[in-house]
């Protein structure tokens, strides 16, 4: 942009908002509401001078005033960024679909950045014909598009002791909800030929943690994807370009990125991530495994702590997401007194199986402070359970499938804060 | 150079053609994998010791090795540098307040040692030990973990006869069998007496995002 003319001009308006920064927000709202309001009566630049081209962005980005809406970590959780976690900005989205650039990140060996021309899928084991495909065999296969949510099996797991981090982000952000491209798992299983014996699958990604997980053959002939296109474009690195496996309602874990090989056997494994990790250890000291599905859930999104109410007393919209591994969300609860009280949200946009659902609860606040919760009903009739209610069987230490109900704390002046109530 | 490329291609395919088909399905979609190819990528191991490679190692070759590849990190005795796991030790606090888990304390096989530290160990060094190496180091850290002694050999002969302490204490997922209260009817009325009482804050404890918290994914 060297054109002189498109450049921004000293304008009245810029010495106008130095002056509604100077007199501060009461003078600007009363100056407005005597002459009128200068974002109407003084014409900004963006009106009277020309925009970038379309030869300006060959792939967009958000807003400058959306920078603030960025994956986040919290430093302390792990030991080295590059087996670690990062957190989606749930206080800032909306509807269901997560951008692919705020999607989570959770890596083991970092991001593996593989080369699609040297990329190889192995199936082999108990199978009729072991098989290599690459990516072009692999999009000849008849394809199918699902929009399902991943989410770690740690979610929220930091809360297990009561309320740590003070937003949204943090303590529920370890998911994103995207539509996959790609092809049946039991197509490409088929096309193998399965052994009867085989009753478990070992999946295990390219990159330098060599990710494994033992999956029982009823689910990966019953939902499993191997995608390569999420929303609608290639799969992020950060998200096992060039194909990862899509394991529907359960645990991240199991969704192998950057796959390259799965083997067909008679047992499980009993490998890393399903011993020492991603095993829940009870109070008495037994510990449950295999804990695949992720259990009904919902999260008010905003307000939070990260997305106060700035808008003062009068109409409110308060909107979350609820998802299940188990189904669809049949209904959700919203309670503004700490579960006193409850009444139905409205869910909109589209219900899919294993898939975010976007609800809301508009009502006129009066200032006074609020309790909020929400309660996820999924279509088995699974009921969002209390922290506590889970607590009692499980203890604390279990640090997965923590989908308890969230409190968020609002007080007079529209702050919110992550706490817990009696 | 042949004076006769595209028969050496028909016979080269032909030859294929005689030791596998094509592809299996009805698609036609892949190739036969190649039993190297297969053995260059299967590298897993279960606990009843398939997927073993021939090898040995004893605790001392695996004590040498454990120096000068793990102990940065995981401590001259498994107890860890920093925030990076801690291998050994922990055998009694399962139930405690903050319990340690370790391969002696907590860890149901030995096989996943094996093949854990041969597919992903060293961190950022992945797949560079040897079979004997990864036995040797798998024979020290039973040793660090009071299992073996000092003199003990681990091989794919002997590998079976060893039995970590806690694998009787997992069992499967029962959770909608032991939490049935989920599928209670949920009150949606006067559910609970008097006002809300805050019993504990996040932003009192204030380590968001950064700051020296109590919990940890690791």
């Amino acid at each position: 942009m060297s054109d002189e003319s498109r450049q921004p001009k000293a304008s009245r308006r810029a010495f106008l908002t130095g002056s509604l920064a100077a007199g501060g927000a009461l003078a600007a709202v009363g100056a407005a509401r005597a002459a009128g309001d200068p974002a109407i009566l003084e014409l900004p630049d963006w009106t009277t001078t020309l925009g970038e081209g379309v030869d300006a962005n060959p792939y967009g980005m958000p807003s400058e005033y959306e920078a603030h809406v960025v994956r986040r970590n919290v430093p302390w959780l792990t030991a080295d960024p590059v087996s670690s976690v990062n957190f989606t900005p749930l206080h800032e989205l909306d509807g269901i679909i997560t951008p692919n650039g705020l999607c989570f990140e959770r890596h083991h060996g970092g991001v593996a950045q593989v080369d699609p021309a040297q990329w190889r899928l192995m199936i082999h084991g108990l199978v009729e014909t072991p098989l290599v495909f690459t990516l072009e065999d692999l999009k000849r296969f008849p394809r199918v598009n699902k929009v399902y949510f991943l989410e770690c099996a740690a979610n929220s797991g930091m809360e297990w002791r009561g309320a740590q981090l003070n937003g949204v982000q943090f303590t529920h952000g370890m998911i994103h909800n995207v539509m996959y491209t790609g092809v049946p798992l039991r197509t490409i299983l088929e096309e193998c030929g399965l052994k009867p014996a085989g009753k478990w699958m070992l999946a295990e990604g390219a990159d330098a943690a060599a990710m494994t997980r033992s999956i029982p053959i009823e689910k990966a002939l019953d939902d499993c994807m191997v995608a390569f296109k999420m929303n609608g474009e290639a799969l992020r690195p950060e998200q096992g370009y060039p194909a990862r496996l899509v394991v529907p309602g359960w645990e991240g874990n199991m969704w192998v990125k950057w796959l390259r090989r799965l083997e067909i056997g008679d047992k499980p494994w009993h490998h890393r991530e399903e011993t020492s990790k991603y095993t829940d250890l009870l109070p008495d000291g037994t510990a449950r495994r295999f804990t695949w599905e992720m259990d009904a859930k919902s999260v008010i999104t905003s307000p939070s702590p990260q997305a106060p109410i700035t808008h003062g007393k009068g109409r409110t919209v308060i909107t979350g997401i609820a998802w299940s591994g188990r189904g669809t969300i049949r209904r959700v609860d919203v309670s503004l007194d700490g579960g006193r009280n409850w009444l139905p949200a409205r869910l909109d946009g589209p219900s899919f199986d294993k898939s975010i659902h976007r609800f809301y609860h508009e009502f006129d606040w009066d200032g006074r402070p609020l309790y909020l919760q929400s309660r996820a009903i999924d279509s088995t009739g699974y009921v969002q359970p209390t922290k506590d209610a889970l607590r009692s069987v499980r203890g604390v230490n279990s640090i997965y499938h923590n989908n308890g109900i969230q409190t968020w704390y609002v007080n007079e002046n529209g702050e919110a804060e992550n706490v817990e109530v009696s | 150079m042949s004076r006769f490329p595209e028969l050496g291609l028909i016979l080269a395919l032909a030859a294929g053609l005689q030791a596998a088909p094509a592809s299996a399905g009805p698609l036609g979609l892949g190739r036969p994998a190649t039993p190297d190819e297969i053995a260059a990528w299967d590298i897993d191991v279960r606990p009843d010791g398939v997927g073993l490679p021939e090898g040995r190692g004893g605790v001392a070759e695996g004590e040498e090795l454990y120096s000068d590849n793990c102990a940065v990190c995981h401590g001259d005795f498994g107890e860890a540098v920093g925030r990076w796991p801690v291998l050994a030790g922990g055998q009694g606090t399962l139930t405690a307040d903050r319990p340690i888990k370790t391969i002696g304390s907590y860890w149901p096989y030995l096989s996943t040692v094996y093949d854990y530290v041969h597919r992903a160990m060293p961190f950022g060094a992945a797949q560079s030990l040897s079979h004997d190496e990864v036995y040797a180091i798998t024979a020290y850290l039973l040793y660090l973990n009071d299992l073996v002694d000092e003199d003990f050999v681990l091989s794919r002969e002997n590998f079976l006869s060893v039995r970590l302490p806690n694998e009787p204490n997992f069992k499967d997922d029962d959770r909608l069998q032991t939490e049935t209260f989920v599928f209670d009817e949920p009150c949606m009325k006067d559910c609970k007496p008097g006002e809300p009482t805050i019993t504990m804050r996040a932003a009192v404890l204030d380590v968001t995002p950064e700051g020296d918290g109590e919990g940890s994914l690791e």
